[in-house]
């Protein structure tokens, strides 16, 4: 398997005010993530989602352990700047990750950074702004656009760098349902050009697109596997105080009624089909 | 007590070449111990109707009465107002300032002009209200707590003014599921022990279905429709033309209806749903 | 409200001034700066206005938007020209008590407001017409060669730049903040001078906590997206002196040979 990134044993560990007590975020975690693979990553607020995502490229480094990313180990300080350009990352709220005060500069300020040629910064721009459906928008001022457009022009500032992997760290927690609606299809046009993606999420229903779903509890890995496989753990799941997709649950009542629904199915359109053709 | 919107109309920027017609016309009313909901996607009107409630805004024309006060009279003091209606705004953890959860809580019953014992008891009411324990909270600092026990202490904020009507702008914004959870029972909790009209704006649609007694639509500053859940939910194509969806297991039987599967029409909860759906299928078996 | 304010704003064009090299625009701004302090006469401003005026028409913005961000400087505008007016000594033309209007001052308050306008209007134009960022890497370019003397040319564009980007979007908090406290009963508006500064810190304290969680997203933004410093940094849009920005140089030359040339015969 071509393994995009591998974490080995990764603890992490910071301080919340005393040195002689640190707080672990990640307890000794073992990942590896495929090239060009869909991983979605779920957990309450303080599982270590946030955490992991920042150990991915470098914006946090392992307190024990290593990690990998693209063959390049996060603790060495010569290879930063080639994983922060493999490893793109887009943040939760629109408004604090814009640096520009026009779009396209905004967009450019990544390829820039990387000292790329004027030019060819210039048509990755252009062809990035175009991928998120926001080339009429190239010369507006952030603030005057919605938080789903504003996530989208983030997203094209990362797409701009080109990356081999992007990292979505909750990117629709603040959005409306039409704003997490464009960035998740936006989400699966990337995915479908070959680059990989993980998203942390709170949302199950974004959690079912992924080919593979995590599940993380107190800085471990709880459950790891293709959704079908994880959502079966219906009971698990609820008892870390997180939801299960529609669907999981109907599924769930079905069954308990006597009905026999498959528990590999886990979204609205498998579970029409299923009930349709029942005989 | 009841609150009447009577014909509301605001426009932004009258006379200038901006002007806008921000709401137009709306009427609704609910009655103690009710609870409203308030749909319309982003820029639909809804921020803009919340802030007239709260005196906020005044309207171009229209009245708003709580009980048998028309709030938008001049002569009607904001204080009187405030203690009428209450609004929590959206992300209100952005709003926290003081020292400890307990000063904070008692900034709003302070503008209010209460006296000091009438304040403390206020303050312990609220914090217990919202589902934080007092003892333990009041000398904390409210900077130094999780996501969610931030956003109840904002909220126990405005209960502890006691308002009649309390109204909450998509007060589970970017919590997580339990946070979520949480912040929901809260809200109706505060609800059924005080008696007071709540009004929730939210974008979860399955939300609003559960606990709403009424629900109002909004889009481009007009009323589109209202009623029960029930009857607001029946009128998909409505609902879809002005950007809004159904509660996702609505949305899913819906679905099935529309392929010949024999359902009840708008069907609300994932319960009665998967009973119906069994019985159907069981039905089919045979 | 605080969102009129227009001074800094940049108004949206592709007019030849839009187009002109930021270094040239800010070169002329500094120049149209001095020469109206060496203008001693109002000839001289009439050739500075219609120059001005020029470049406005050139430009396109409208005059009404222009105007608009004058709002804010009118108090101390009228402060200028009544201090100007009542206290320069003189041929006295009007009395009042102790006030004594004369008609130096009257010459000497307009005057100064006129010098006012033109100034404000003037560095108002630089930014109305040139996009922030690339005021900024105009600023950046300009200042380089002091880098030598430890001038932090890059870093202070970049102050710039993000301070450009955020203040509507701190202005926007700071409505938000106002209006919640507000609905928690909070009155900014009565009470005495202390009353009405402690009834600030409600709005102040969440403003600086929104300031500081915006810097921390912000910086981590920054370095995730590979930001280090100006070493290295390549940029969008190079900046290369036109044939147009070559005219403006030789304009902006025959304009000062005028002002200078004006003040000396007059």
């Amino acid at each position: 398997m071509d393994n995009i990134i591998t974490i080995e044993n990764l603890i992490f560990e910071y301080n919340k005010g005393d040195e002689s007590h640190p707080v672990r975020a990640i307890d000794n975690l073992n990942l590896q993530v495929e090239r060009g693979s869909f991983t979605a990553i779920i957990g309450k607020n303080g599982s270590g989602k946030s955490t992991l995502a920042k150990n991915l490229n470098g914006l946090l480094l392992p307190t024990e352990g290593v990690i990998h990313v693209d063959g390049y180990d996060t603790r060495d300080d010569d290879n930063i700047w080639n994983i922060r350009q493999t490893a793109g990352m887009v943040f939760q709220n629109p408004d604090n990750q814009l640096v520009s005060a026009i779009v396209e500069d905004d967009v450019a300020f990544g390829p820039e950074n990387l000292g790329i040629d004027p030019a060819e910064i210039r048509r990755r721009v252009d062809k990035a702004l175009k991928d998120v459906n926001m080339g009429q928008f190239k010369k507006k001022a952030p603030h005057l656009l919605s938080g789903g457009q504003k996530q989208r022009i983030a997203i094209a500032g990362v797409v701009a760098m080109k990356p081999k992997c992007i990292i979505f760290d909750e990117p629709t927690a603040m959005l409306d349902p039409k704003g997490r609606a464009e960035i998740m299809s936006i989400i699966d046009e990337l995915h479908a050009e070959g680059i990989t993606v993980i998203l942390i999420t709170h949302f199950m229903d974004e959690a079912v697109r992924a080919d593979r779903v995590i599940i993380m509890h107190e800085g471990r890995i709880l459950l790891d596997g293709t959704p079908q496989k994880v959502f079966e753990q219906e009971e698990l799941i609820r008892s870390v105080n997180l939801d299960v997709p529609l669907m999981v649950e109907m599924g769930a009542k079905l069954r308990k009624a006597g009905i026999d629904i498959p528990q590999s199915i886990i979204t609205e359109e498998e579970m029409v089909e299923y009930i349709c053709q029942y005989e | 007590m009841s609150i009447r919107v009577e014909n509301l109309i605001h426009i932004y920027d009258k006379g200038m070449p901006t002007e806008q017609l921000a709401l137009d016309n709306i009427s609704f009313a609910a009655d103690d111990g009710r609870m409203v909901g308030i749909i319309g996607h982003t820029g639909s009107g809804k921020s803009t109707l919340l802030q007239h409630l709260n005196g906020l805004l005044r309207p171009d024309s229209g009245k708003i009465i709580i009980g048998d006060t028309d709030i938008t009279q001049p002569g009607v003091s904001m204080v009187e107002i405030r203690k009428k209606i209450g609004l929590v705004f959206q992300y209100p953890e952005y709003q926290l300032f003081e020292e400890t959860v307990a000063k904070d809580v008692a900034f709003g019953p302070k503008n209010l002009g209460l006296s000091r014992e009438e304040i403390d008891e206020r303050v312990r009411e609220a914090i217990e209200l919202v589902g934080l324990d007092y003892e333990e909270m009041k000398d904390r600092s409210p900077f130094e707590l999780s996501g969610g026990q931030k956003r109840r202490v904002a909220i126990a904020g405005v209960v502890a003014m006691r308002p009649e009507v309390l109204i909450l702008d998509e007060p589970t914004a970017g919590l997580d599921p339990k946070a979520h959870k949480d912040v929901l029972n809260m809200v109706e909790e505060v609800h059924k022990r005080t008696g007071n009209i709540t009004i929730l704006v939210s974008h979860n649609m399955a939300d609003i279905a559960r606990l709403c007694d009424k629900i109002i639509v909004i889009d481009s500053g007009k009323l589109i429709t209202s009623g029960t859940p029930y009857e607001v939910f029946s009128k998909k194509e409505e609902l879809r033309a002005v950007g809004l969806e159904l509660p996702p297991v609505t949305r899913f039987t819906e679905t099935l209806r529309e392929r010949g599967i024999d359902l009840a029409a708008t069907i609300l909860d994932t319960d009665t749903a998967a009973e119906q759906i069994a019985a159907y299928l069981k039905g089919k078996a045979k | 409200m605080i969102r009129d304010i227009t001074i800094g704003q940049f108004f949206p064009g592709d007019s030849v001034i839009h187009r002109l090299d930021p270094r040239v625009k800010i070169i002329a701004t500094l120049l149209f700066i001095i020469e109206l302090f060496i203008v001693d006469n109002f000839l001289g401003f009439a050739i500075a206005a219609l120059c001005l005026g020029v470049v406005i028409n050139v430009s396109k913005v409208p005059l009404g938007y222009i105007v608009r961000g004058l709002k804010p400087i009118i108090i101390i505008l009228l402060f200028t020209f009544t201090l100007n007016m009542f206290m320069i000594d003189g041929h006295v033309i009007w009395k009042w008590g102790f006030l004594e209007l004369t008609e130096e001052g009257l010459r000497t308050a307009v005057f100064m407001a006129v010098r006012l306008i033109l100034l404000i209007i003037g560095s108002s134009m630089l930014t109305l017409c040139t996009r922030p960022l690339s005021l900024t890497d105009g600023i950046e370019r300009l200042l380089s060669p002091f880098k030598k003397i430890g001038v932090p040319a890059h870093e202070i564009a970049m102050m710039m730049t993000i301070a450009l980007r955020f203040i509507p979007t701190l202005l926007e908090e700071t409505d938000k903040i106002m209006k919640a406290q507000q609905a928690r009963g909070a009155d900014f508006e009565t009470g005495n001078l202390i009353h009405r500064a402690k009834s600030l810190i409600p709005i102040l304290v969440p403003l600086f906590v929104s300031a500081f969680r915006i810097a921390q997203d912000l910086a981590m933004a920054m370095e995730a997206r590979c930001y280090r410093g100006g070493e290295n940094r390549t940029r969008m849009n190079e900046m290369k002196l036109k044939k147009r920005d070559y005219t403006a140089l030789v304009l902006l030359t025959m304009f000062l040979a005028v002002i200078i040339t004006e003040s000396k015969l007059f």
